[in-house]
């Protein structure tokens, strides 16, 4: 960890370097206080993510993806949550020193957010309209008339047709593919410079997934906006991302160029992941089975001492079992958190 | 919402297809005219006493009989009704609006701030409706205002068991947590986004109490509680007729019988929004 600090401030040392990135967390802990004792759902995560890139975060249901995000925008539940420490510097701002009357201003203003389920993320009482229009309100202050105007705008960008009529409709007539391309314009409503998609297309089928997909790069680059991806599909990251940190247990395993991890991953974590994609253009294994990585993730509430992937590890060593291993970079941004690349 | 939306529209139509809610409907309306005109509608001045007249059975000149003053019953369960319906519809209104915020604050806010209010909450709704209204009663005096307050305070504490059970489950939803994430203030998403989400089945119970909180005035009033004499209210003519139950039983059964009617048609109204609002029912 200290190794990737070091990493980040190297260069980071370069001015140009350094507004070029938006958001920059920095040794992030969340944990979560339940009655079976502590979960450290974010456990020591860096990662940092520059304008107008996106990165994508991936990993198993439980590995503190959505956690990690919520902590982003501060929107814990706080009990049973909290962020124990850590920093999350977006645009050289520490997002954990602030009041919550700031960070209101940052929220669904500077840093907006996707949810996963377009089929409830929408007040079912209110029209379209008013609820894209509400967000320009807060923020940007324009009178009742002209954010109406805007939410039609938006609506039109998102790629629905007819808006004029859809934005007087309600959530429930929608499908929901129109769900989520609303829930992306509430999203740039207010021109926002980072968005946090959480599982955008997890509750969609796979057309509608590519075309939100679509939708998502396209406006990424008519906004300017850069994009944190959270998912646990690896074909969404490989059409989306520049970059990717893994996930696991709390803790980022790998972190690398799309192409980089996609090509040459090196964490077994990773790998094993990889190795678990059906591949049109190799032959069936003579089994007939698919590859999965044996074992389940271990309980949060219960980490095996050392590395916690070492149990379903095809390549585990005897440290493993008794060392956490540091996330150590083996090559130029690409950092790994295992003992096989050397540190012991 | 003055403009009904889709959703509200179609549950109009569901309500108004049943037709026994729309009996209750119309029944709940003539009787709120009643009230309202209650003046031009009363043969009789309702607090005129006639000594000779004392006691008649009903007949062509007093159709529901005279008290043991004389004075016309039929007048004075006209003029009870404008009574009732005040004590039942303030009393509701105090009770929803207070208890409703209480409650959506409790289950908004949670921990410290949301188990103190639900605490004292719980303590209130130790005491059956009659008896919290007897101690609030005490306390603070008797007279139709006072009344109005004092069943308020009654019903509070139930509004907010309502309100705080349906905006636990309402705030956990997603487009809450999307509110948040657009940075909207606290008050804003009680009063914009729970709120309109717990309106239906605030309705449909405040329609139901409106009928309890009748009957509880009613029950105050006999005991001497609710609005003094002679003031008209249904509950303490029926009290009057107690001791001439023997000889002059017009002067309960019918006081009593605007009680049973009222009651029942509120109800009727209760049972058809909750058919129309319950989520469950719905397609």
């Amino acid at each position: 960890m200290r190794n990737f600090q070091i990493t980040i401030q190297l260069r980071c040392s370069d001015k140009e370097m350094t507004d070029d990135i938006l958001l920059q967390v920095n040794d992030l802990h969340t944990n979560f206080y339940t009655d079976e004792g502590v979960v450290k759902a974010v456990d020591g995560v860096d990662f940092f993510v520059r304008r107008g890139e996106t990165l994508g975060l991936v990993g198993e249901s439980g590995c503190g993806k959505s956690v990690t995000a919520l902590s982003i925008m501060r929107l814990i539940q706080q009990p049973p949550g909290r962020i124990e420490k850590g920093q999350i510097l977006f645009e050289n701002q520490d997002l954990l020193g602030m009041s919550e009357e700031q960070m209101r201003q940052i929220r669904g203003n500077h840093i907006s957010m996707i949810f996963q389920e377009p089929m409830t993320s929408l007040n079912p009482v209110f029209r379209i309209g008013g609820q894209i229009a509400e967000a320009i309100r807060l923020h940007q202050g324009l009178p009742k008339g002209s954010a109406m105007e805007r939410a039609v705008e938006m609506l039109q960008k998102v790629g629905i047709p007819d808006p004029e009529t859809r934005v007087k409709e309600y959530p429930h007539q929608m499908s929901g593919g129109m769900r989520q391309r609303v829930m992306i314009a509430m999203a740039l409503s207010c021109n926002p410079k980072m968005m946090i998609a959480d599982e955008p297309t997890t509750a969609l089928d796979v057309t509608i997934q590519a075309q939100i997909l679509d939708l998502m790069n396209k406006l990424k680059e008519d906004f300017g906006a850069s994009i944190l991806l959270i998912t646990h599909d690896l074909g969404v990251i490989a059409d989306m991302a520049q970059s990717v940190a893994v996930m696991y247990t709390g803790k980022i395993v790998e972190y690398a160029d799309v192409v980089e991890l996609f090509t040459l991953p090196k964490h077994p974590y990773t790998q094993a992941l990889m190795e678990s994609i059906p591949k049109m253009d190799e032959p069936v294994p003579e089994d007939m089975m698919l590859r999965t990585i044996p074992g389940i993730v271990p309980s949060l509430h219960d980490l095996p001492t050392g590395c916690s992937f070492q149990e379903r590890c095809s390549q585990a060593l005897d440290l493993c079992g008794k060392k956490d291993p540091p996330l150590i970079e083996i090559g130029p941004g690409h950092l790994v958190r295992c003992w096989h690349y050397g540190q012991r | 919402m003055i403009m009904l939306s889709d959703l509200r529209r179609k549950q109009l139509r569901a309500f108004l297809r049943n037709r026994i809610s729309v009996v209750g409907a119309i029944m709940t309306f003539l009787i709120l005219v009643v009230g309202i005109i209650a003046g031009s509608l009363s043969p009789y001045d309702p607090l005129d006493q006639n000594v000779y007249d004392r006691l008649t059975p009903p007949d062509s000149e007093h159709l529901f009989g005279t008290d043991s003053f004389g004075r016309d019953i039929l007048s004075r369960v006209i003029w009870g009704t404008r009574i009732s319906l005040s004590v039942g519809a303030g009393s509701i209104i105090i009770g929803m609006v207070i208890g409703s915020l209480m409650g959506m604050i409790a289950a908004f806010e949670g921990g410290k701030i949301g188990n103190a209010i639900m605490r004292v909450v719980d303590i209130m709704m130790c005491f059956p409706a009659e008896v919290f209204g007897i101690m609030v009663l005490v306390v603070i005096g008797t007279g139709l205002d006072k009344l109005i307050i004092g069943l308020g305070i009654v019903m509070t504490p139930r509004f907010a068991r309502l309100a705080y059970g349906s905006s636990l489950s309402v705030k956990e939803r997603d487009y809450i947590e999307a509110a948040r994430a657009l940075g909207a203030k606290r008050k804003r998403i009680v009063l914009s986004h729970i709120f309109p989400n717990i309106l239906g089945e605030i309705l449909v119970m405040s329609s139901l109490w409106t009928a309890t909180m009748i009957r509880v005035e009613a029950n105050l009033s006999f005991l001497g509680l609710g609005v003094a004499p002679p003031t008209p209210t249904w509950g303490n003519m029926v009290r009057e007729g107690v001791n001439q139950l023997t000889n002059a039983p017009w002067m309960s059964i019918f006081p009593g019988l605007a009680i049973m009617v009222a009651v029942l048609s509120l109800n009727l109204i209760g049972d058809g929004l909750r058919d129309v609002m319950d989520p469950k029912l719905q397609g």
